[in-house]
């Protein structure tokens, strides 16, 4: 097998508060090939945008990453200077946020933003800088580019100005791109624009993607492969197919019957009893074991990641849980 | 459902408007000759709706296209600018005094923001008790006992009395949304977004409560959403909008299985069906235009993958396709598609 374009091993983000300890992300490892789109599925508070914004060299202080290693095509992350980070964002890794209206700096042109974003990263002139601008802005399907460079964010809609940031994404040709929820703050039809544009994208330009998301439905039909994290851990992980249909975890069982088109209409829906756990001094063993209808007393110690029994050799399918539901019947 | 009892609540023909008053500055320079005209929103445009005594009525659209506005029309929180309301067969308008009051307190909202429609000074049992002691429903003394019944009955527990809103999870204030909102013993409710800003294993179990809730105390709900698989979930009925018109409406089983109207076909087909495969997103071109100028005609033809050259000038009647079913969409009669 080649070299992953990004490997993490054991990260783990903590903030230092005056209350305690939170620990945002805990011993989270994942890889990610060339052109992979990996799906990092959570509800609020899991982890999943501090996994984001670590790799991104994001975390301020009283959050700190403490321990493990982000390799980014064999280049250790952690621990370099601030201005080597710089260097790395918007260039080989670019991140796409949530809100597009706080992304852009409401006081300048559109133009004036990427053509910054360009220079910061290559010697070139305004006029190819400018180009380039337009031609990002064309590739993500937004029309009249000429006229729109010389907008202001605000006079963009919502479904707009995400393109508008998702080209500034692009525009040096980055390898890896994180979105973090980029289509949630999206109406349905716009939604389904942006999401047919970025798969696009990701298949023309051959960039890996990580998508953060609390929504099952995106990832079902966008990602080669998923991660669900669950207060600051990856709790299952392996493709796409094997999650969704062979879930072992019994939170990502619980999270699949809890959406409403996977239920009889107008019955009770299959719900998680009680509510995310805070991170905050969280005791040790099993986090989700209080709302586990599997757990036992063995759930007091952490489980370690293992294999699920349907792993092919090159597809892994790892969970961590003591008593992780076991799928007789392939489906 | 029987045929000769009224609706529980009917909107006929109701529309909002808002307009744009001009400032000073716009007043003074229309004064000196300036082209300044005021402008107006057709937030709900001539829009009529019977809901049945323990319906679920879904309603849904994307942002802007009127639906919030409409349930607030709903339950009398802002006045119809044309139209008329019915409560049991009879003209809310016609309401006065106490019948009046007493026509209102059946009637409430559940809003959709967890955080911003619980006043953060207030303790939880001033929040859900001062509604009953104001109206009477309850005196002062009984209201701490009260508010616990109520707290139960949404899965709170009855000792949280003294705490305030900041000290309760998305969930549990989404459910002291609920709280006050039955504390008056309402029989219709409008739930606008009521879910949409909790998470997935959260909104599972508030959408339970909504059902259980719903048997227990004969409820009948318009439910507000953008979230096609919730409102597939827990309504009999559903109403799409767009752009402040009604575009279509039907029975869930029959409008999921076989939508008419071209926006009602594009907006089901990114439903958030969890189906483990690479799909191509096919996407419905264009954006929601400005409801300060709304397309002539059909307000869907720009982005309509059906549109036709008639279709531009002419707005589609609302029209029955089947019983118990209405869409606005010319191919209807036509023919043609």
């Amino acid at each position: 097998m080649t070299t992953p374009l990004l490997e993490v091993t054991g990260l783990q983000t903590h903030f230092h508060t005056k209350a305690g300890v939170v620990r945002a992300v805990q011993d989270v490892s994942f890889s990610l090939r060339k052109g992979e789109i990996l799906g990092l599925v959570g509800e609020s508070g899991s982890g999943k945008s501090m996994t984001g914004y670590s790799l991104m060299g994001l975390i301020d202080p009283p959050g700190r990453i403490v321990g493990g290693s982000m390799k980014l095509a064999g280049q250790e992350l952690r621990g370099l200077s601030a201005e080597a980070m710089r260097k790395l964002r918007g260039n080989r890794m670019a991140m796409v946020f949530q809100d597009p209206m706080m992304t852009l700096n409401p006081v300048l042109r559109v133009d004036t933003q990427m053509i910054e974003a360009i220079t910061a990263h290559a010697p070139v002139n305004r006029d190819a800088a400018l180009k380039r601008a337009r031609e990002a802005l064309v590739k993500v399907g937004i029309p009249a580019p000429d006229e729109r460079l010389r907008s202001y964010p605000y006079q963009f809609s919502g479904g707009m100005r995400q393109r508008v940031a998702i080209a500034i994404a692009l525009l040096n040709q980055p390898d890896l791109i994180i979105a973090d929820e980029p289509t949630t703050a999206l109406d349905v039809t716009i939604q389904g624009q942006i999401l047919y544009e970025m798969q696009r994208l990701a298949s023309e330009t051959g960039a890996a993607l990580i998508w953060i998301t609390h929504d099952l439905s995106v990832v079902a039909g966008l990602a080669d492969r998923i991660c669900v994290m669950y207060a600051g851990r990856i709790v299952e992980q392996g493709t796409t197919e094997d999650v969704l249909t062979r879930p072992s975890h019994p939170y990502t069982q619980g999270l699949l019957d809890s959406v409403p088109s996977r239920n009889q209409r107008g019955t009770k829906l299959k719900q998680i009893p009680g509510m995310t756990p805070s991170l905050l001094e969280l005791p040790p063993g099993c986090p989700f074991r209080e709302r586990c209808s599997r757990a036992s007393s063995e759930c007091g110690v952490n489980p370690e990641p293992r294999m699920v029994d349907d792993t092919l050799q090159d597809e892994p399918h790892t969970v961590r849980c003591h008593h992780p539901l076991r799928h007789e019947v392939l489906a | 459902m029987n045929e000769n009892t009224p609706p529980l609540l009917e909107l006929k023909a109701v529309s909002r408007r808002f307009e744009h008053s001009l400032d000073a500055a716009a007043k003074l320079a229309k004064l000196l000759g300036g082209k300044v005209l005021s402008q107006t929103v057709h937030a709900v445009n001539d829009v009529s709706l019977a809901i049945s005594p323990g319906e679920v009525v879904g309603l849904v659209g994307e942002s802007g296209c009127g639906k919030s506005t409409l349930g607030r029309l709903a339950i009398g929180l802002l006045p119809l600018s044309e139209g008329e309301r019915y409560w049991r067969g009879k003209p809310i308008s016609g309401l006065a005094g106490a019948e009046k009051k007493a026509q209102q307190l059946r009637t409430q909202m559940i809003f959709q923001d967890p955080y911003a429609s619980l006043n953060p000074r207030m303790r939880v049992v001033d929040i859900v008790g001062e509604a009953p002691v104001t109206h009477g429903l309850i005196s002062r003394k009984q209201q701490a006992e009260y508010v616990s019944e109520q707290l139960n009955r949404v899965g709170l527990s009855g000792q949280v009395l003294r705490r305030f809103p900041h000290q309760f999870s998305g969930g549990q204030r989404a459910r002291i949304g609920i709280a006050r909102a039955l504390a008056v013993n309402p029989e219709f409710l409008v739930c606008d977004e009521s879910v949409a800003a909790l998470d997935v294993s959260i909104q599972a179990q508030v959408i339970n409560l909504f059902l259980d809730l719903r048997s227990q105390l004969n409820l009948t709900y318009l439910f507000i959403s953008h979230d096609l698989s919730v409102v597939e979930h827990i309504s009999d009925r559903i109403v799409i909008m767009y752009l402040g018109r009604v575009v279509e409406t039907g029975s869930v089983q029959e409008l999921y299985a076989d939508p008419n109207h071209p926006y009602t076909q594009a907006l089901l087909s990114g439903i958030g069906k969890i189906v483990p495969k690479k799909r191509t997103f096919v996407p419905i071109k264009g954006e929601i235009p400005s409801p300060l100028s709304p397309p002539s005609g059909c307000h869907f033809h720009p982005r309509c993958p059906h549109v036709m050259p008639l279709r531009n000038s002419e707005v589609p009647a609302l029209r029955e396709i089947a019983p118990g079913r209405q869409s606005a969409c010319h191919l209807n009669t036509t023919g043609s598609a």
